[in-house]
C-alpha cells in the first residue's frame, strides 16, 4: 500500500524529487487485525499489529473471547464437579488438568493414593503429553508450509483419543479419574491399545522427525523466529517446554514430584535460543521421554504385587460401584453423602502445580470447610507467558508472528479460563 | 535438593520490615507470610533482589475476599526460588472497599495481566500499572465478578431464582 502511494506521488510529482523525500519520512503504517477468528491463529485470538509492509512495529493482544469465568463457578460447584471445568482449559492435554485437580483435592483432604494408581495415572499423563506436543508440533510444521507430517502424525493424536475412550468413554474433555483414584481400572483393551502404541509409535515419530528435524526449508523457517532469552522468559513467568527451549531446565515433574514421578528416569530436554525450532525440538525431546516414562510405569506396575486396585479407601470421597448403591445400605448412604456434599473436608489453603502439556499447572484451593471451595484460582500457564507475545513478535514478519504463536502453544481454553 | 532456610527467612524479614510484617505461618503447604499493604512492594523486592533468598520467579498473584472479616480484601501472591527449590506465599489484605496497591510490573513483567485480571475480578487498583484494564471480561460490565456479593447468574435476569442453591 504504501509503495503503490509512492509510485503515484512519483507520478504526479514528477519534477520535484524534494517532495518525495518529505514523503518517505512520513512513515504511513498499517494496521491489521489479526483475528479473533482467522484460520492461522488456530484459535480465539486477536491480535492488532501495527505494520510497516510485512514488518510488525507493535502488537496488542485482546484476550477473553471464550472466557467462562471457571473461578466463579468453581466456587458453586462441590469438589467433584470442578474437574469437568479443568477438562476444559487445555483441552489438548485435559486428563492432565483433571489429574492435576484430583491431585490438588487429594493434597487437601489428605488422602493417600496406592502406588498402582499413581503408576496408571502416570501412563495416562505422559500419553496426553504426548497428544499434546503431537498437535502443537505438527502445527508448527502445518504453519510453516509442510502439511504432510501433519496428516501423518495425527493418527497417532487419534490412537491416543482412542486409549482415553477406553480408559474413560470421553475423547476431547475426558472427566477422567476420580477424587482418590480412577473411575474403573484399565481394560484389556485399554492395555492392549496401549502396549500397541508403544510398540508401534516410535517408528511414527521418528517419521516425522526425520520430515523435519534436519529439514533445510524448516530449519531457515524456524531458527531465530520469535526467540526469547532465558532471563526474560523467567522475568515473564514462562514454564513448560517454552522456558525449557530458552535454557531453564525447570520441569515440575522434578522438582515438586507428584505421583511418584521421583522414581522415574527421565531427562529434561533443553534448548539455547529459546526459539521456534528449539521449541518444536524440546517437545520433540519429550515425546521419546514420555514414551520412556510409560515403559518404566509398565514395567513398575508387572513388578508390583497389587494388581487390582484403582482407587484408595475413601469411601467419604470416592463413590461407591452404582450396582452396590442400590443394593447395600452403607454404599447409599455414601453415595448420598458426596453428592449432597456432606462430606467433612479440612479447612486450609494448599497449592499444588503439575507439569500441563505446556507449563506449570497449578490449582490454588481456598477450602473453609463446605462442600465447594471457597475461592479457587487455576494458575494457567498460557495466560501468564502468552502476554510476551507482543514483545516476541515485535520486528519480525507477519509469517515469523504466526509461527511463533503455534509455537508457544497458546490453547484458548486455557487462556481464557 | 536443599531447600532454604525458613527461620533465617523470617528472622531477616522481621529485622527489615518490623510492624510490616503482620503473621508468618508454616503449617499449610509453604511458608506463608502476611505483609501490610504499604511495605508489600518493599518486601516482595527484598525477597526479589536479596542474593541468598533470591525469589525471582512470580509464579501466580489472584485476589482474595472474605466479607465476614474486617480487612476483607487480599492479595495472595507466590513466589519461586528455583535454584533452592523453594516456594513462599505472601497475602496482604485490607479493610478498603476499593483497594490500591502498588504494582509489581517493575518487578516482573509477568505481572501484568495477572495484575490486570484481578482488577478485572476483584476491582484491584495497581497504582503505577502500565495499562490497567479489564482482560477477560467484556469492557462494559459492571462490577467485579469474583467478590462474594457478586451472583453467580446474571443479575439483570428477572425469569430464574437462585436463591435456593446459593452456599
Amino acid at each position: 500500500m504504501y509503495c503503490r502511494k509512492l509510485e503515484q506521488r512519483k507520478m504526479t510529482n514528477n519534477q520535484s524529487p524534494n517532495r518525495i523525500n518529505t514523503a518517505l519520512q512520513e512513515k504511513e503504517y498499517t494496521t491489521l487485525n489479526l483475528g479473533p477468528t482467522h484460520p492461522a491463529t488456530h484459535g480465539i485470538f486477536q491480535n492488532v499489529l501495527k505494520m510497516d509492509g510485512e514488518l510488525i512495529i507493535s502488537a496488542e493482544s485482546t484476550i477473553g473471547y471464550i472466557h467462562r469465568a471457571f473461578e466463579k463457578l468453581a466456587e458453586r460447584r462441590p469438589y467433584y464437579q470442578i474437574t469437568t471445568l479443568t477438562d476444559r482449559m487445555n483441552y489438548c492435554s485435559s486428563p492432565i488438568n483433571n489429574l492435576g485437580w484430583h491431585m490438588a483435592v487429594e493434597k487437601l483432604a489428605d488422602i493417600e493414593i496406592p502406588k498402582r494408581v499413581q503408576y496408571l495415572r502416570v501412563i495416562i499423563m505422559e500419553l496426553a503429553r504426548i497428544s499434546d506436543h503431537i498437535i502443537c508440533n505438527s502445527v508448527i510444521g502445518v504453519d510453516s508450509g509442510a502439511m504432510t507430517g501433519f496428516l501423518y502424525i495425527f493418527q497417532w493424536r487419534e490412537y491416543i483419543y482412542e486409549i482415553y475412550e477406553e480408559l474413560c468413554g470421553a475423547r476431547l474433555t475426558t472427566n477422567l479419574g476420580r477424587i482418590g483414584g480412577l473411575e474403573r481400572d484399565f481394560s484389556d483393551i485399554a492395555w492392549e491399545k496401549i502396549k500397541y502404541f508403544l510398540k508401534e509409535f516410535p517408528a511414527g515419530l521418528k517419521e516425522f522427525e526425520n520430515l523435519l528435524v534436519r529439514n533445510r526449508i524448516f530449519m531457515d523457517r524456524t531458527i531465530a523466529c520469535g526467540p526469547i532469552s532465558a532471563e526474560r522468559a523467567l522475568e515473564y513467568s514462562f514454564s513448560g517446554p517454552n522456558l525449557r527451549a530458552a535454557g531453564v531446565d525447570y520441569d515440575v515433574r522434578v522438582m515438586n514430584p507428584y505421583c511418584s514421578y521421583e522414581e522415574f528416569e527421565f531427562t529434561i530436554p533443553i534448548g539455547t535460543n529459546g526459539d521456534t525450532y528449539d521449541r518444536f525440538m524440546v517437545r520433540q525431546r519429550e515425546m521419546w521421554e514420555s514414551l520412556s516414562i510409560i515403559q518404566q510405569a509398565i514395567d513398575k506396575l508387572d513388578k508390583l504385587e497389587d494388581k487390582t486396585s484403582y482407587h484408595a479407601n475413601v469411601p467419604e470421597f470416592f463413590l461407591p460401584p452404582k450396582e452396590e448403591v442400590y443394593t447395600s445400605m452403607e454404599a447409599l448412604i455414601w453415595h448420598f453423602k458426596i453428592v449432597m456434599g456432606e462430606t467433612t473436608i479440612p479447612k486450609k489453603e494448599i497449592y499444588h502445580a503439575v507439569e500441563g502439556g505446556n507449563g506449570e499447572l497449578g490449582f490454588f484451593i481456598v477450602s473453609d470447610g463446605g462442600r465447594t471451595p471457597y475461592r479457587c484460582h487455576f494458575r494457567r500457564p498460557c495466560y501468564i507467558y502468552y502476554q510476551a507475545y507482543p514483545e516476541m513478535i515485535k520486528g519480525s514478519m507477519l509469517s515469523d508472528a504466526i509461527l511463533t504463536m503455534s509455537s508457544m502453544n497458546v490453547i484458548a481454553g486455557e487462556l481464557d479460563a | 535438593m536443599i531447600e532454604l532456610n525458613i527461620e533465617l527467612l523470617e528472622s531477616k524479614l522481621k529485622q527489615h520490615f518490623n510492624e510490616a510484617i503482620l503473621s508468618t505461618n508454616s503449617d499449610s503447604d509453604m511458608f506463608t507470610i502476611e505483609v501490610s499493604k504499604e511495605a508489600l512492594h518493599d518486601v516482595l523486592r527484598f525477597l526479589k533482589e536479596d542474593a541468598y533468598f533470591n525469589f525471582h520467579y512470580l509464579t501466580t498473584l489472584c485476589g482474595l475476599h472474605y466479607p465476614d472479616q474486617e480487612k476483607s480484601f487480599g492479595l495472595m501472591i507466590q513466589l519461586h526460588n528455583m535454584p533452592e527449590n523453594t516456594r513462599i506465599r505472601l497475602k496482604s489484605f485490607t479493610n478498603d472497599q476499593e483497594p490500591t496497591f502498588k504494582t509489581m510490573t517493575d518487578l516482573w513483567p509477568a505481572a501484568n495481566w495477572m495484575e490486570r485480571e484481578a482488577y478485572d475480578f476483584f476491582g484491584f487498583r495497581f497504582s503505577g500499572h502500565p495499562d490497567l484494564r479489564r482482560i477477560l471480561n467484556m469492557d462494559s460490565l459492571e462490577g467485579w465478578p469474583l467478590r462474594k456479593e457478586y451472583p453467580l447468574e446474571d443479575p439483570f435476569r428477572k425469569d430464574k431464582d437462585d436463591k435456593m442453591f446459593g452456599r
